[in-house]
């Protein structure tokens, strides 16, 4: 298989992942939460490189899923106790982050872990990167990763779809309705944790943020029914990958950071140009109501 | 371990370095008590990742490493950085928090495609660019302190000058307006401080542990004092501490970075805070709670627990 086809399939998984996810961050008003989390398992692959003493996918994505709910954890804890949620949000992600580069820095010559790599991400090399089982090459590690975080996203959002679109909405409503709402609450941050992971290879850790927020953000403005938002999330996310992946071969620039950057571009069009919530029209609109209503005043 | 100490305090270069690591503490502590107050800590955040293409446009300009020209470029990136995030709150349904993801993932996607593009083209001078990052205290040259300690020097100033104005612009911006006090204003001249220290800092610290040091202390310092000039000279002083600090511990141990041990040295304080301090803390709470439990037993009352 060519490297441009894996590159690009993992460019694709990665943006499914975080489209679908996104969407519910930006409901729940938690896009924030969604950085920190992504900042927070650094440590989380730390730790679960120095335990398992190499690229062991499972530890990776166990360790980092457990940081980043141990991050919601006590992000909560501090709002609990009286501070503001985004104050809560820089303290804790900030301390974790520090804790994960310093560890990475002071292992540096016991771990093959790039502190670039973690945080911007090679997707040029994910074809390298294989996983062997029994002797058999099974294709590239990230791939099979984000495989299985999507396998996971798909299957709980397909059962319980209605509860966490209710807790989306109106978790009052929800909790009235006898949904546990913290359940669906930690389900989606652990989620969104292992999404990180499974993603920092390919985009890196700061920039599953973009991917996360950016293409939901595109499709909030597009549509009103939550099942399209979740389907143009997605969309938006796969056609910027694609897209970013020519734009670095062609400027000779980091992958990660091209698509994050043709996404933000696809954002600030649909801003500008969306049917309903774009600017344009928006102000076509008032036009037109300016006009009728000074024609109901002449009459 | 105290021997090493004397020997890197006795290193004219690295006391520079200490120096320059307080002062930054400082002026981000003092400047981040105002923003925590109006509830805008992680805009500190955005302005940081948002300096990054900043940068990067005036290396690519200037084909140099000038940190005035650094400064000039990261200002004018986080100035429409700030601009972009009330544009899109206000003409769109999107609401702060992810107008604020938007806008810092897209200028820090912009920032590393730019970055990667001068690493590639193979520019000599750009070795110190990706120190952004998470910053490197040690590279910074005497010229980077003169212009830390102008910064530092401006920002207390201003935040001297016009404290009567910052605090209540910071506590109830609705009354100031009422007053018919230039709101808008004093809220642009606290972000373009903000704007300065991020910048300043971000050599030291990096890009994305900046915005611990504008909230961490501040928050740490809430613990201790319901008074606001209090509060803020405690977040200048903890910022100072954990600066130096920071440097300190990372200057004895090799591979470690400044940036996250100052970050960690900023968190120890305030988990300390949180915890102990009078009144407010984890454990004087707990004591009150406790207090008031008695109190209600002796009076004859029902206890929770029975």
């Amino acid at each position: 298989m060519s490297s441009d086809f894996w590159i690009m399939l993992t460019a694709a998984l990665m943006s499914a992942c975080c489209g679908l996810l996104g969407c519910f961050l930006i409901l729940r008003k938690m896009a924030l939460i969604g950085d920190a989390i992504s900042h927070a398992v650094l440590p989380g692959i730390a730790i679960a490189f120095l335990l398992s003493g190499g690229r062991d996918s499972m530890a990776m994505m166990i360790g980092a899923t457990a940081l980043g709910l141990i991050a919601v954890f006590l992000i909560q804890w501090l709002q609990s106790s009286g501070i503001q949620s985004d104050a809560s949000i820089g303290i804790i992600f900030t301390a974790l982050f520090a804790i994960g580069v310093i560890l990475v820095s002071l292992n540096a010559r016991n771990i093959d872990l790039d502190l670039d790599c973690v945080l911007f991400g090679e997707i040029a090399y994910v074809q390298w990167d294989t996983w062997m089982m029994s002797g058999m090459d099974m294709g590239p590690r990230s791939v099979w990763m984000l495989g299985f975080a999507l396998l996971v996203i798909l299957t709980l959002l397909g059962l319980f779809y209605k509860q966490f679109k209710i807790t989306a909405f109106d978790p009052a409503m929800a909790a009235a309705c006898g949904i546990p709402v913290m359940v669906f609450h930690y389900l989606l941050m652990g989620m969104v944790s292992m999404t990180s992971v499974a993603s920092f290879e390919s985009v890196g850790a700061i920039l599953v943020v973009g991917m996360l927020v950016i293409p939901a953000a595109t499709a909030y403005l597009l549509t009103d029914r939550l099942g399209r938002m979740l389907i143009y999330s997605v969309i938006v996310g796969i056609v910027s990958s694609i897209v970013g992946y020519y734009t670095a071969y062609v400027l000779n620039a980091s992958i990660g950071g091209s698509i994050v950057t043709v996404a933000g571009i696809l954002f600030i069009i649909t801003f500008l140009l969306s049917p309903r919530h774009g600017i344009l029209f928006r102000k076509l609109q008032h036009l037109k109501l300016n006009k009728t209503s000074l024609d109901h005043d002449m009459k | 371990m105290l021997d090493m100490l004397v020997y890197i305090m006795n290193d004219p270069n690295v006391r520079w370095i200490i120096l320059g690591c307080m002062l930054l503490g400082l002026s981000s502590g003092v400047i981040g008590s105002f923003m925590v107050l109006q509830k805008k800590s992680l805009i500190g955040d955005a302005l940081a990742h948002a300096a990054l293409p900043g940068i990067c446009i005036a290396f690519m300009l200037l084909g140099v490493k000038s940190t005035a020209g650094f400064l000039i470029g990261a200002l004018i990136a986080g100035m429409l950085a700030t601009v972009g995030i009330r544009w899109i709150t206000e003409h769109s349904r999107i609401k702060q928090d992810a107008a604020m993801g938007i806008i810092l993932s897209f200028f820090f996607g912009i920032g590393v495609l730019l970055l990667t593009r001068i690493q590639h083209s193979g520019n000599g001078g750009q070795s110190g660019l990706d120190k952004f990052l998470f910053g490197q205290a040690a590279s910074m040259m005497r010229e980077d302190l003169y212009l830390l300690t102008g910064i530092s020097i401006l920002l207390i100033a201003v935040c001297t000058l016009l404290f009567k104005q910052f605090k209540l612009v910071s506590f109830d911006r609705g009354f100031a307006r009422g007053l018919g006090w230039p709101v808008v204003w004093l809220e642009q001249i606290i972000l373009l401080l903000t704007v300065l220290v991020v910048v300043a800092g971000i050599q030291a610290v990096g890009v994305v542990l900046m915005s611990a040091l504008l909230i961490t202390p501040a928050v740490a310092a809430r613990y201790w004092t319901d008074r606001l000039h209090i509060m803020v000279i405690l977040a200048g002083i903890f910022g100072a501490v954990s600066g130096a600090a920071g440097t300190v511990w990372s200057s004895m141990v090799s591979q470690l970075p400044t940036g996250p041990v100052t970050v960690l040295a900023a968190t120890l304080i305030f988990a300390v805070s949180a915890l102990f301090a009078p009144r407010r803390g984890w454990v004087a709470r707990l004591w009150q709670q406790r207090q008031n439990r008695l109190e209600w037993q002796k009076q004859g009352g029902v206890s929770h627990e029975q």
